[in-house]
């Protein structure tokens, strides 16, 4: 692991000095996370392709300004992040402005977005189970998705999002709330229909 | 302390993240506590029935044309930024002679160069005091390196 750690190290020096093959390394090495977090805070695969390599590009041009002690991932991730965040937004506001009049509440005109073809291996259970975790707000997600699907510890978590280990876990805590609230899980009882 | 002191812990409980003592300690608290010991249950089915949803894996060739994807981004990034300063420049440049000639032109009456130059004025002050408080804001900004 420190190993690990070490060749970061040296491929952000050569990156801070404009080598292209050593961000080539990072990109490589980073590439299914990114995509991967981006599918879960987006919900679809093309956005999810254009903002991840998206964000490699802005940390491309920025990586000069980190301070030489950041580890590499958790700098990025805010970077991805907050383009995602963004395109979220736009999202929204694009629905809203043609859905204009209508009764439109902004978290379920976000869930609309979430492709269910993001899923493995499709059935019911799981399409619901995506479609509950597209309703939770996006601090919420993003922590659901951390933990699930990049099983992510939560030190790694908390150094990503820039907090302490108590909010990691009290963030988790109201995620898996909703998300039973919205499935039907909790009191022994079995997935409603989310939709 | 209370049960939702132990919400915390309920959650490194689950996810496999306490150390001995804090497991046991929960451990001892969910002996005594129905409510808590009820609570775990639930989370435990949500945690199996959420582990079960994986995201689709693209196919190969996407992960193989990745790079080339964020290096091409990278490119035209460079490419446009070239474009953009030489089109200010030439712009500008252009802009000048234009103005240049108006000015020396002596069919052009004198009210409408009088004009061009107050125009040209007025656009450089709004330009310079634009620029001055951009960068006034941005010395006095306490978060410009804040995550970097």
């Amino acid at each position: 692991m420190s190993s690990v750690c070490e060749d970061e190290t040296i491929a952000m020096r050569r990156c801070r000095r404009g080598s292209a093959e050593a961000f080539e390394a990072l990109v490589n090495r980073y590439m299914k996370d990114a995509y991967f977090i981006a599918l879960g805070l987006v919900g679809n695969r093309e956005d999810a392709m254009d903002l991840s390599q998206e964000a490699f590009v802005r940390a491309y041009r920025n990586i000069k300004h980190v301070k030489p002690d950041r580890r590499f991932f958790p700098w990025f991730y805010q970077i991805l992040k907050n383009l995602c965040v963004s395109h979220l937004r736009k999202r929204r506001y694009r629905q809203a402005a043609s859905l204009d009049g209508e009764d439109c509440p902004e978290v379920a005109a976000a869930a609309d977005c979430f492709s269910p073809e993001a899923v493995a291996g499709r059935n019911e259970m799981k399409d619901k189970v995506w479609r509950a975790i597209a309703k939770l707000d996006d601090k919420h997600r993003e922590v659901i998705i951390l933990r699930h699907f990049q099983n992510m510890s939560y030190d790694q978590i908390a150094e990503a999002l820039f907090c302490n280990k108590g909010t990691v876990t009290s963030r988790l805590y109201y995620a898996r709330k909703k998300l039973e609230e919205l499935l039907g899980t909790a009191s022994g009882g079995c997935i409603n229909d989310v939709s | 302390m209370t049960c939702h002191d132990y919400k915390d812990l309920m959650m490194g409980y689950l996810d496999d993240e306490l150390s001995d003592e804090q497991r046991h300690r929960f451990e001892e608290h969910l002996a005594g506590c129905p409510e808590c010991a009820g609570e775990l249950q639930e989370f435990k089915r949500l945690k199996a029935i959420t582990d079960e949803v994986t995201l689709a894996e693209p196919e190969d060739r996407i992960w193989q044309d990745y790079w080339g994807g964020v290096y091409n981004r990278i490119e035209r990034g460079v490419g446009w930024i070239l474009f953009s300063v030489a089109a200010i420049l030439l712009m500008i440049y252009g802009g000048f002679r234009a103005i240049e000639e108006i000015i020396r032109d002596p069919n052009v009456e004198l009210v409408f160069k009088l004009g061009l130059l107050a125009l040209l004025a007025g656009l450089a002050i709004l330009f310079v005091s634009v620029l001055r408080e951009r960068i006034y804001f941005w010395k006095k900004d306490r978060y410009k390196d804040v995550r970097r």
